[in-house]
């Protein structure tokens, strides 16, 4: 045996053996599409486009940071997160049961802040001048107002109403109700609210929750509210007779602290009420501000604010430190187990709007495997019998050259980790094609130098080359084909684009360098005389 | 030793006004029916979600259950929606549009009012929600896509054969393109980003089918200066049936597997590159050499030079 054909034998014997290993090593990545799990493509909100290129990509890192802790806090196996382009951000979550679960852990901003209270006396004041510029702005809302508040039949809302007018006289007598008039429909927005339990607190029947919030957005409202208090609504409705409510308070504006300063967050169940709880832990200077806050504010309250809601708003009844809780009522504990694990991963930057989500279950999943193998397969015994029933001994070199080829393409998709998508399986059938292309093209060639008299190993040297040219030019444009794919698609046409890139590869080097060996070996066993069967 | 159409001497570029007239044709056949759909307010062609945005969910029942009991619940959620049987019996396919910014939490929804009134006897097998968006993106991107396939195609064959060679490559395929371009609206089959998959392989692989009979053209070109360059394109044509046959035969067979057992995901896909990959079969044979000699007969009738470039000679 020459030197030259033991060279040859040991690299494809090399790339035989490198392709099993990773393919042993690593097995095969099946893409979301195969497996099933969840797509989803994120992106930072912005909803007035007030942020610059700079800001944005700092806010998208700063995501990318946060949601990555989260999602391995929640602990998906052979998650994938990643930046795409400057703005977006790519999750993929293979295997995922509760996908609105996971939506919500990736999608909870977390911005915890403490603020204080402040007594409800403090908007009063410019409560009928709010009223009076929502008459001004949309006359029409006001009537709307009227009607919304009013219906036919007393209800137990009108006498809360009342109840609440009444208390309004006698608690802010000089502020509201002196120069207004109490009918309801000069009173849009005051009209809506009700003096709450505790301090700082409006409360506003849900119905009415759209409507308020329509008023606090305009701008003419926001200009009037005094300096440095906010309006913030209570996480969940509270009952109260037949009517529920949600809390409105009125805080101010500045936060005390952030939570940023938590070290520790963890869910429980409130001993005393049985209520769903998380406790958190603050760091020392979190738990410095937090002793101070809390000394000079003893009797009055501070509200602990989550992605801007009020989730309690406890007495301060002596001073604290570093330890705190948040109420969450009757909330079930996995609910309360996701907001510890965000808080423990930290806020977000910002929002999060979802651009894309693509989910498959699992079974469905299964199914396309199931489908893709089988086609594969008789794809690839068709294009065997074809090849061996018209070309004989050459024949049986393509397929052992195609069976070579199906090792390298999966052991180089192992080696990469690139999944192997249903569009995938479509490109890797489509590369085969290409390297049995590459052997007909060699095999009609060694076939017309056998016809124009050539001997043996001439032909088939002659073929090889002739053939050359066009097995180059098909194979190089197709790979062009793929790259550009690769790099202006998403997603499935990925998945594709790279079955069809490695599967090039591996089609030029078996169709070509394999064929070729085996050839070699066939003919140096046999006089050049002796036919050659082709 | 099984032979096909060895030594054949058909005419393939005898009948060049047929020719041009059927590819004029198919041209026409790529707009018309996208013309009357979009005249029928229908677009033009029947974009899926990837590319429109909006949602598609796929749902089986463990309980029989209908169009109209689906429609029911759908149609609060997401008015306008598209309801349609899928695969198994009591499996079907919620098609609703985009819905703006809140697309993604549509899916939610949706989810919540089938189990209101489903209470479990059902599974979502898949969903896809696409943002208007990236929706737009995508589409920007698949057409930027195709161009810069053809460009790159175009520049490769200027370089390796002669920039009369890549047109008539060029023209050729679009042929292939506009053929299936028109099944598409025609049967108006879901345009998603598989199909620009599949649409990108046909450009890829009809393309290959070309230079292949290029590449003889050029050979012969260099053996025989003296021959006709009419009859050498023919004979060249000619030379390379038993693999065009060989190759074409093969890729179809495989994609009439997919189509037929590839399961319901790929098969429009297997459908495409089956119809595409016979359209580029026959303008491979026919329309590319007749391009050619039409290109060269006007600008190269006084300089007709062999190409420049030499073959790869590549050892393997």
């Amino acid at each position: 045996m020459s030197g030259t054909l033991m060279r040859r034998l040991l690299i494809i014997a090399a790339a035989i053996g490198l392709a099993t290993f990773f393919l042993v090593r690593n097995g095969l990545t099946y893409g979301l599409d195969l497996k099933g799990g969840m797509y989803l493509a994120l992106e930072v909100a912005d909803p007035q486009g007030t942020m610059t290129a700079a800001a944005r990509r700092d806010a998208t890192d700063q995501a990318l940071d946060v949601i990555r802790n989260r999602i391995d806090e929640f602990g998906v196996s052979e998650r994938n997160i990643q930046k795409y382009g400057d703005d977006r951000i790519i999750v993929e979550l293979p295997g995922i049961q509760d996908e609105e679960r996971a939506k919500d852990i990736i999608r909870q901003t977390a911005l915890l802040e403490f603020q204080n209270v402040l007594p409800t006396t403090e908007v009063q004041a410019a409560l009928p001048r709010i009223d009076a510029a929502i008459l001004r702005v949309r006359p029409d809302l006001a009537v709307a107002a009227d009607s919304a508040a009013r219906p036919s039949e007393p209800s137990p809302l009108d006498l809360l109403f009342q109840q609440q007018q009444q208390r309004d006289t006698t608690a802010g007598a000089d502020s509201a109700g002196a120069t207004a008039s109490n009918r309801p429909e000069d009173r849009p927005f005051s009209s809506l609210l009700n003096q709450g339990p505790g301090e700082g607190e409006f409360l506003v029947a849900v119905e009415n929750v759209n409507r308020v919030n329509e008023f606090l957005n305009m701008p003419e409202v926001q200009r009037l509210l005094p300096r440095n208090t906010v309006l913030r609504w209570g996480r969940s409705p509270q009952g109260q007779g037949a009517q529920l409510f949600r809390s409105l308070f009125v805080l101010k504006a500045q936060p005390f602290m952030l939570g940023t300063a938590i070290e520790d967050a963890m869910p429980g169940k409130d001993p005393q009420f049985n209520n769903t709880i998380v406790t958190f832990e603050l760091n020392r200077r979190g738990g410095r501000i937090f002793g101070r806050e809390t000394a000079a504010n003893i009797g009055n309250r501070i509200a602990i604010v989550l992605d801007k809601q009020v989730v309690s708003a406890p007495n301060v009844i002596s001073q604290i430190t570093t330890n705190g809780q948040i109420e969450m009522g009757n909330a079930p504990i996995t609910e309360a187990r996701d907001l510890a694990l965000v808080l423990r991963s930290g806020a977000l930057p910002a929002e999060i709007n979802i651009l894309e989500q693509r989910s498959v279950g699992p079974t469905l999943g299964n199914d396309s495997v199931q489908q893709g193998k089988i086609a594969g397969i008789i794809g690839i015994v068709l294009i065997l019998g074809i090849m061996i029933g018209y070309y004989r001994v050459a024949g049986v070199f393509a397929c052992i050259a195609l069976f070579v080829y199906v090792l390298i393409v999966l052991g180089g998709l192992s080696a990469f980790h690139a999944a192997f998508t249903a569009p995938g399986i479509a490109g890797f059938l489509l590369s085969i094609g290409m390297g049995v292309d590459g052997n007909v093209l060699i095999f009609e060639r060694i076939r017309e130098e056998l016809e124009a008299g050539k001997n043996n190993r001439a032909a088939v040297d002659a073929g090889f080359q002739n053939a050359m040219g066009a097995i180059i030019d098909t194979h190089l444009t197709t790979l062009i084909t793929a790259l550009i794919l690769y790099n202006f698609g998403t997603g499935p046409v990925q998945g594709f684009a790279v079955t069809l890139s490695v599967g090039i590869i591996a089609s030029f080097f078996s169709a070509v360098y394999v064929t070729r060996t085996l050839f070699m070996l066939y003919i140096n066993r046999r006089s050049p005389t002796e036919p050659i069967s082709i | 030793m099984i032979k096909i159409f060895q030594n054949t001497k058909y005419d393939f570029v005898g009948k060049r006004r047929i020719t041009l007239l059927v590819s004029i044709a198919v041209l026409a056949f790529a707009i018309v029916p996208g013309v009357i759909n979009l005249a029928a307010g229908r677009g033009f062609f029947n974009w899926g979600v990837d590319f429109a945005g909006g949602i598609l969910t796929q749902v089986s029942f463990t309980q029989a259950t209908d169009e109209a009991a689906l429609r029911q619940i759908v149609e609060p959620i997401a008015p306008g929606s598209q309801i349609s049987r899928f695969g198994q019996e009591n499996e079907f396919l919620i098609r609703a549009p985009s819905l703006g910014e809140g697309t993604t939490q549509v899916i939610e929804q949706l989810r919540q009012a089938l189990q209101q009134q489903y209470d479990g006897n059902f599974t979502i097998e898949r969903t896809e929600a696409v943002g208007p968006k990236v929706g737009g993106e995508l589409q920007t991107r698949a057409i930027i896509a195709v161009l810069l396939s053809f460009l790159a195609t175009l520049i490769y064959l200027a370089f390796r054969l002669e920039w009369t060679f890549g047109l008539a490559g060029i023209v050729a395929t679009m042929i292939d393109l506009a053929f299936t371009i028109g099944v598409l609206a025609a049967f108006r089959l879901e345009f998603s980003l598989t199909t620009i998959a599949a649409l990108l392989t046909i450009i890829g692989y009809s393309l290959n089918d070309k230079i292949v009979i290029f590449d003889r053209i050029r050979e012969n070109m260099r053996a025989s200066k003296r021959e006709d360059f009419t009859a050498l394109v023919n004979r060249s044509i000619n030379e390379t049936i038993p693999r065009t046959v060989m190759t074409g035969g093969s890729v179809m067979a495989v994609l009439l597997v997919l189509f037929l057992l590839g399961g319901i995901a790929i098969r429009d896909f297997a459908l495409i590159m089956f119809l595409g990959v016979v359209a580029g079969t026959i303008t491979s044979m026919f329309v590319a050499p007749t391009v050619l000699l039409f290109v060269r007969d006007r600008v190269g009738k006084h300089k007709a030079k062999e190409p420049t470039s030499r073959p790869a000679r590549v050892a393997v």
